[in-house]
């Protein structure tokens, strides 16, 4: 087993090396330096950036309105999709519309949030609360929604009030749902902080990503997208150990070995 | 033999004499509402319970047989008639009674400790007070050892211990069993059904044991009750003629126990083979 992943780790390597190499090769010979640039410039480009300061300075601005706008909108997504799973008239009453505004693509609001909130970093954090506003809340609902309706029987047999129900059965049974729609909403939460810099701004991993197009300047722009990909990449890794250790009995129960 | 007489409360062997009537069903008939059409589902019946007896209640599948539990729990009220508990009419979550199924309905995301503990947590224990009482229902129904383990870990035998010291961990005086047993294999199902009956006789429980297993029925129960099909009615209620402390491991040798089986499949005969 562990031989067999060596194995996979050097043929990644491999290929790794491969791709980086048919590009550095077909750069100036295949297709423009202009348009594809080359990984040593990238790479270079990158540790100037590095080094300067460049990247935490901006990478700090996006990584705010990330983490800001995700925690806005998750808690309030939690809190109404606890309420209206509990409330069934309201959910009714509020469904179409709800589902109205759920299928706008949310970034389509982005114009309307300059005209409110401004260019600042304001804007960014609304505009990517309200894309994970709304995967949170589908699925905290949905979750609240699918608790065993026996269960809830079988403790109220047992004494329990509404309370009991709500915080020993109700949002435990619903955390599953919710980190999922948490976990979905990570890379969400970056396109908002992305786009929302991308639009109008004067900070951020999207301005230097947009400020580098602006001057034609194609590695600065790998240089950027790097630079995204690795906070993605950072920010998905943290919810994944936020996940089990929010959800001990998951990764206990994925440690069997499998059968069904 | 002495020591043994010294310590009458452990090794007595005879039943409390089925005195005190616990539940009444007074011509109770439940109708459903299916697809905007009415469902019989049972008719009719009355049926004494009573206190410190195991009821087994047998018939074919549909006659009503949860539905009379669920009517026991107060989970809904009959459609006529009335279900009486201690002579009151029963009220919505029945206090006094504890549920299980076939499912476990076990918390997956609480360790066996943490399921246990539940009933004693909404009851307000300590958490003394509930580490003591969950040390003492784990010993009982033979979990020690699995304190931490989750649900998903366990085996489907060890799943039901769980789920049967958390019922007992708030001392319901009824118990409501509904096929608890039916997805166990038949080696686990009779080591099952030895422990339960010896349990329930020496807390003294009150219980009615829905089952599809007429062995069962009749290995677990001091009386069953044999539905028709549905509308589900009494067919014939049938006293069960073995011992109290019967040994279930060996009833298949026993005359007596032969002969109510061959009783029983008579009665329920009629039902085999009918589609509804
Ligand atoms: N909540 C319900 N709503 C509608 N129909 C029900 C409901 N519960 C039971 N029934 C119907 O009532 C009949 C009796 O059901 P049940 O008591 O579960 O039978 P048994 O436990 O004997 O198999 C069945 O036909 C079933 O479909
Ligand atoms: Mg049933």
């Amino acid at each position: 087993m562990t031989e067999r992943r060596t194995m996979i780790w050097v043929m990644r390597a491999a290929f790794l090396v491969f791709v980086l190499g048919a590009w550095e090769l077909s750069s100036g010979r295949l297709a423009s330096e202009f348009f594809i640039s080359r990984p040593t410039l990238i790479a270079d480009q990158f540790w100037t950036w590095l080094i300067r300061g460049v990247i935490f300075y901006h990478g700090a601005i996006t990584l705010l309105e990330a983490v800001a706008g995700f925690f806005l909108g998750g808690a309030l997504g939690m809190i109404m999709g606890v309420w209206l799973g509990r409330a069934q008239t309201t959910a009714e009453v509020l469904d179409p519309f709800i589902m109205m505004f759920y299928s706008l693509p949310k970034v389509a609001l982005a114009p309307l949030f300059v005209l409110w909130f401004g260019i600042g970093i304001e804007m960014k954090i609304y505009l990517t609360a309200t894309i994970v506003f709304f995967l949170v809340f589908l699925n905290t609902y949905t979750g609240v929604r699918a608790v065993s309706r026996e269960l809830i029987a079988i403790l109220k047999l047992m004494g329990a009030n509404e309370r009991h129900v709500l915080f020993k059965v109700v949002l435990p049974s619903a955390i599953t749902w919710v980190f999922a729609g948490l976990r979905l909403s990570v890379p969400y939460a970056l396109i908002g902080a992305i786009v929302g810099e991308l639009i109008a701004s004067n900070r951020g991993l999207g301005y230097l990503l947009a400020d580098s197009a602006g001057q034609f300047d194609t590695t600065g722009v790998f240089a950027a997208l790097i630079a995204i990909m690795i906070m993605a990449f950072f920010l998905n890794s943290t919810i994944k150990v936020v996940e089990i250790k929010a959800m001990p009995w998951r990764e206990q129960s994925s440690r069997r070995e499998m059968s069904i | 033999m002495a020591a043994e007489l010294a310590h009458p409360e452990t090794t007595s062997t005879t039943a409390p004499s089925p005195t005190e009537e616990l539940i009444r069903f007074e011509g109770v008939g439940k109708r459903f509402t299916v697809d905007g059409k009415p469902l019989q589902a049972v008719e009719g019946i009355d049926l004494s319970v009573f206190e410190g007896e195991i009821l087994t209640l047998v018939g074919p599948s549909g006659c009503g047989k949860s539905t009379l539990l669920n009517m026991s729990a107060g989970l809904f009220a009959p459609s006529d008639g009335k279900v009486l508990y201690r002579g009151e009419q029963v009220k919505p979550y029945n206090p006094s009674v504890g549920y299980m199924t076939q499912s476990d309905h076990l918390l997956p995301w609480r360790d066996v400790v943490g399921n246990i503990s539940i009933p004693l947590e909404i009851k307000g224990l300590s958490k003394r007070e509930i580490g003591d009482r969950v040390a003492e229902l784990l010993d009982m129904v033979g979990l020690s050892g699995f304190e931490t383990s989750f649900p998903s870990q366990l085996s489907g035998g060890m799943r039901k211990r769980c789920a049967l010291a958390r019922l007992l961990a708030y001392n319901p005086e009824t118990l409501l069993m509904d096929e608890p047993f039916a997805a166990l294999d038949a080696m686990l199902r009779m080591r099952m059904q030895i422990e339960i009956r010896e349990l329930c006789r020496r807390l003294g429980k009150t219980v009615m044991f829905v089952t599809h297993d007429l062995d069962e029925a009749i290995a677990i129960g001091d009386r069953c009750v044999v539905f028709t099909r549905r509308p589900g009615t009494i067919e014939r209620i049938v006293d069960i003629p073995l011992a109290p402390d019967r040994d279930i491991l060996r009833l298949r040798h026993d005359p007596a126990y032969m002969e109510i089986t061959a009783q029983l499949w008579e009665v329920l005969a009629p039902s085999v083979g009918v589609e509804d």
